[in-house]
């Protein structure tokens, strides 16, 4: 009887066990986000709205205007995007369809090895050898500018795009590149007309995905583009200082005094963050998940 | 023959884009080789800082990075590598199950910096465990879940189900079949997960500037609820927050954190290429 019950009850308790991992994950998420509003909430309570939309972001003098932080994030994620979407894109097809063997070889490990360097060395890169470059190139008094924090988080984002299209790619039929060619067409034609617009949904998830990890960037950015708290709204905005939520958020928490205005404000920073990639992701997973369940692609 | 000629010249274009993305990465990394080797002595590897970090070596550093990486592997591996089990092995496709997976996806996209806030929060200041190694691994390991369980599922998955099956015509149970067949024939990919997991929270800095980093520390750490000196927090302040610093020190530290990271990088491809030649399925 005892020998009979003990296997039943071990494997009872080790499905146990691994459930409760694997439900860990949704108590993480759950309390990220409810620590963020416990500790960001007050600050809507503390600073009135419209000084929370404000263009200025001195917190020394209780203005604390997010408008430019936000609007330095997107630019800097925006142009950073729109350097890596061509470059991640075409890589993506030149490693998919086109490039022999060795190539990829070669290929593969060194973008695999561009994912592992820490932003952090990227960013001391960023500040000592790229920054007097582009400070030369512009003619202006500091190469810390939006321009050069774009650079890097396009670099940054580029094996996150790369590799999100390639699954894209590999997942459109041969059939489809078959009927290309057997009507006569050149791989160049099939490869642009017919297998790149049928990943096109895939390539949308790589642009989000790339997105989420350009906004969520932290060090580099701070260290290569020159934290200035002004509103980006001029043309040449692009190659000036600019200041981006996350820069924001890690410069300062060090500084405030836990429970003053300041530090609330910076967790309702975090709150916008968390919510921004929230929605990202949640897109991003939308058109993986809707891919699978129609399966008529795979 | 026009649209040939035009593919010749597509393909050649895609060639060189292709080495736009790669040249630069080939720069920063000779680069830093380049400029970092010199730095590189006995002393600077087992000394201490000395004259406020502009001399000595970066000892705690290293010892608090490796210390770091260390502890969010103990909690980071057991958790993932159980999610996965039961994602792959027990759960059904139920409404829980995709909830599951859809926190996941959401934990890997969450920003770092978000992640250190959420550390000071919850770890520093709620639970009292102070600016602290826990607190810091903790928030590191919590960073680095979504990686592990996605890679180890995908390995468990590799596994071919009349594996499992034939244990179970034998009479074995469930854990029998995870433990004896299953788990052995994945590690090879689980461990690569782990490895590249481990490898992003050994090079970040946000996630540790509230939680742990110390910004000068000229001694190893001496319990968990220590603070300590890391890697990359090290390289963040003496290239911003240290004026005069001597140049090879500050490439010397980027090399050895290069370094650091690009070697379990390698480890892992090395384990993945070695198993997947030798793997009969």
């Amino acid at each position: 009887m005892e020998q009979m019950r003990r296997p039943r009850l071990g494997e009872f308790v080790i499905e146990s066990l691994v459930k409760v991992a694997g439900l860990s994950s949704i108590g993480f998420v759950v309390l990220i986000f409810f620590f963020l509003l416990r500790e960001g909430v007050p600050v809507f309570f503390e600073v009135e709205l419209t000084n929370l939309f404000s263009t200025r972001w001195y917190p020394t003098f209780g203005l604390f205007g997010t408008l430019p932080l936000i609007l330095g994030s997107a630019l800097v994620t925006l142009s950073a995007i729109a350097i890596a979407l061509p470059l991640g894109v075409v890589t993506a097809v030149f490693v998919r369809e086109v490039a022999p063997h060795w190539a990829r070889e070669i290929l593969k490990p060194m973008i695999e090895v561009l994912a592992g360097i820490p932003s952090v060395v990227l960013g001391f890169f960023g500040m000592t050898l790229l920054a007097p470059v582009v400070r030369r190139m512009l003619g202006m008094p500091t190469g810390l500018t939006a321009l050069t924090g774009a650079l890097i988080l396009a670099y940054m984002s580029l094996p996150t795009i790369i590799s999100v299209a390639e699954d894209a790619l590999d997942a459109v039929p041969k059939s489809y590149r078959d009927a290309g060619l057997a009507l006569g067409a050149t791989q160049w034609q099939t490869i642009w007309r017919v297998v790149v617009p049928a990943a096109r949904s895939g390539i949308v998830t790589a642009v989000m995905l790339g997105m989420g990890r350009a906004i969520g960037e932290t060090m580099a950015v701070m260290m290569v583009t020159g934290n200035a708290a002004r509103m980006p709204l001029t043309l040449d905005s692009l190659f000036r200082p600019v200041r981006t939520m996350t820069a924001t958020i890690a410069a300062e928490m060090g500084e405030v005094a836990e429970g003053s205005v300041h530090y609330h404000a910076l967790f309702g920073i975090g709150i916008i963050l968390f919510v921004i990639t929230f929605i990202l992701n949640l897109t991003a997973a939308a058109t993986i998940f809707k891919k699978r369940r129609r399966g008529g692609l795979r | 023959m026009n649209r040939h000629i035009q593919q010749k010249i597509g393909f050649i274009l895609l060639g060189l884009t292709a080495l736009m993305v790669v040249m630069p990465i080939l720069f920063v990394v000779g680069h830093i080789a380049a400029s970092g080797a010199r730095a590189i002595t006995e002393e600077f590897i087992t000394g201490m800082p000395r004259n406020g970090m502009k001399e000595g070596g970066i000892l705690p550093a290293i010892v608090g990075t490796l210390v770091l990486t260390l502890g969010t592997a103990l909690v980071a591996i057991p958790l993932g590598v159980g999610g996965a089990i039961y994602l792959s092995e027990y759960a059904r496709d139920t409404w829980l199950t995709r909830t599951v997976r859809l926190a996941i996806i959401n934990l890997a996209g969450i920003p770092s910096v978000v992640y250190g806030l959420f550390g000071l929060g919850m770890f520093v200041l709620f639970l009292r465990f102070g600016t602290s190694i826990l607190a810091g691994c903790l928030t590191l390991a919590i960073m680095t879940l979504p990686v592990i369980v996605s890679a180890a599922e995908e390995a468990l998955r590799a596994v071919p189900v009349e594996f499992r099956t034939v244990i179970f015509s034998l009479g074995g149970t469930r854990w029998q079949s995870i433990r004896y067949i299953v788990l052995p024939q994945a590690l090879p990919g689980i461990i690569t997960g782990v490895i590249l997991g481990l490898l992003r929270a050994a090079g970040e800095t946000a996630p540790i500037l509230f939680t742990v980093a110390a910004f000068y520390l000229p001694r190893l750490p001496r319990s968990i609820f220590d603070e300590t000196m890391a890697l990359p927090y090290h390289l963040y302040v003496i290239s911003t927050h240290v004026p005069g610093m001597p140049m090879h020190i500050q490439y010397g530290t980027a090399l050895v954190l290069l370094v650091l990271v690009l070697s379990m990088n390698l480890l892992a491809s090395l384990i993945r290429s070695y198993y997947r030649k030798r793997r009969q399925w």
